[in-house]
């Protein structure tokens, strides 16, 4: 359970946050990978780039572009929070965020599917 | 509105710092009853030895905080019943502070990171140069007007997720009052400052959870001040370099 002092939407932003930096360093490291294919081995890459019409892959794509595009606004926003005259907006700006994020990865798995 | 016969579920943490657990207790509803109040009333009539601290009993002198039902408030000031669940409210020492006994919390670290954050006055002149005059108005006069009524409470110390991962990490309250001195006039040694809260406890560790701004009774907003000394202690740097 979320304790108490924690249930706030800027808490929310927080964990989001971190939660999706985390999740994009764990990706990283495959994705090279896969790219380096292209040099080293291109037949397999292939193969992996079959896959990648699988409905249950394109579904994580959508979970990936999520994730960076949350993180990328998200930081702009803490980004914008600490370099620019304050706003007191913030929890507006994070829901913002939020939705900008949908908004490209939505986009993102209806021009794939 | 609450007729006498009500009674409250009240759980209160017993205990030191070697541990300790919630017990409960029966205390009579009444109107405008604080969460002091209720804390007082067990004192007073259930158990003597329940030792907690409240000194002005109207939220001017900051020592009465508590974590009621998980998260931290002026108990002074706290009606209870804004925020009873239910019949039941659970009380509890502060988050992120030693305990001495019951719920009173030993405020040392607290305090002395109010130092270590550079938050002791610079004297500019001496008593024998005419008062400057300050104009209320500008900028850096309204920008430390946002910090001054700070009652070091440390409700803004318990509520931080950060204070709690690094013990070193100075704090929302201790930032405040560093950022107030900086914006004053008054103070003469603003790079004094910033070395004070750019070091390894310093600033940056601040996630902006904004938990400090939330909960401050008071309705300061440390995140906002910690932003700010984010930007001095930044473009500082680049200033020095040139
Ligand atoms: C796309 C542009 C990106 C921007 C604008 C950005 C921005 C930020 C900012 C401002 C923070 C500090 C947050 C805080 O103070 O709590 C941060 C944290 C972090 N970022 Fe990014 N980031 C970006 C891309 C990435 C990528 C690609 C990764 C994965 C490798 C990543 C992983 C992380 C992690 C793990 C953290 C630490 C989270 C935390 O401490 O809570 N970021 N990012
Ligand atoms: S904004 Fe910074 S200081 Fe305030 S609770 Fe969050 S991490 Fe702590
Ligand atoms: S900033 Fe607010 S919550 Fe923190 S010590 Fe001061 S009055 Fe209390
Ligand atoms: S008793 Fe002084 S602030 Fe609550």
């Amino acid at each position: 359970m979320i304790r108490p002092h924690r249930s706030h939407p800027l808490w929310f932003a927080f964990i989001l946050h971190r939660l999706s930096g985390l999740g994009l360093a764990l990706f990283l490291p495959a994705h090279f990978y896969l790219l380096s294919l292209a040099l080293t081995a291109p037949e397999s890459l292939d193969g992996y780039l079959a896959l990648a019409e699988n409905p249950l892959v394109k579904v994580a794509e959508f979970g990936l572009v999520f994730l960076l595009a949350v993180h990328f606004f998200g930081g702009l926003r803490l980004m914008a929070m600490e370099w620019l005259p304050w706003s007191g907006r913030q929890k507006s700006l994070a829901a913002g965020a939020v939705a900008a994020a949908f908004l490209v990865s939505g986009t993102f798995f209806l021009q794939a599917v | 509105m609450s007729s006498d016969k009500e009674e409250l579920e009240v759980s209160i943490w017993r205990g030191d710092d070697a541990g300790g657990a919630f017990e409960d207790y029966k205390v009579p509803a009444q109107d405008s009853q604080t969460v002091l109040d209720v804390v007082s009333w067990v004192q007073q009539n259930t158990d003597p030895t329940l030792s907690y601290r409240y000194a002005c009993r109207v939220g001017m002198c900051g020592s009465c905080a508590m974590m009621v039902n998980g998260v931290p408030r002026w108990t002074c000031r706290t009606h209870v019943k804004k925020v009873l669940d239910g019949k039941k409210v659970t009380v509890a020492p502060l988050r992120n502070l030693p305990v001495i006994k019951d719920l009173a919390t030993d405020m040392d670290p607290f305090f002395d990171k109010w130092v270590k954050a550079g938050g002791v006055h610079h004297p500019s002149k001496t008593r024998d140069d005419p008062i400057e005059p300050i104009n209320p108005k500008s900028i850096a006069r309204s920008e430390a007007d946002t910090g001054i009524e700070c009652i070091n409470c440390s409700v803004c110390y318990a509520a931080c997720d950060t204070v709690t991962g690094n013990a070193d990490y100075l704090g929302p309250a201790a930032l405040q009052r560093a950022w107030t001195l900086y914006n004053d006039a008054k103070d003469a040694d603003q790079q004094t400052i910033l070395d004070a809260v750019s070091g390894n406890g310093g600033c940056h560790n601040c996630h902006s959870q904004g938990s400090c701004t939330l909960f401050c009774p008071n309705e300061l907003n440390p995140m906002k001040a910690i932003a700010g000394l984010k930007r001095a202690t930044a473009t500082s740097l680049f200033k020095r370099k040139k």
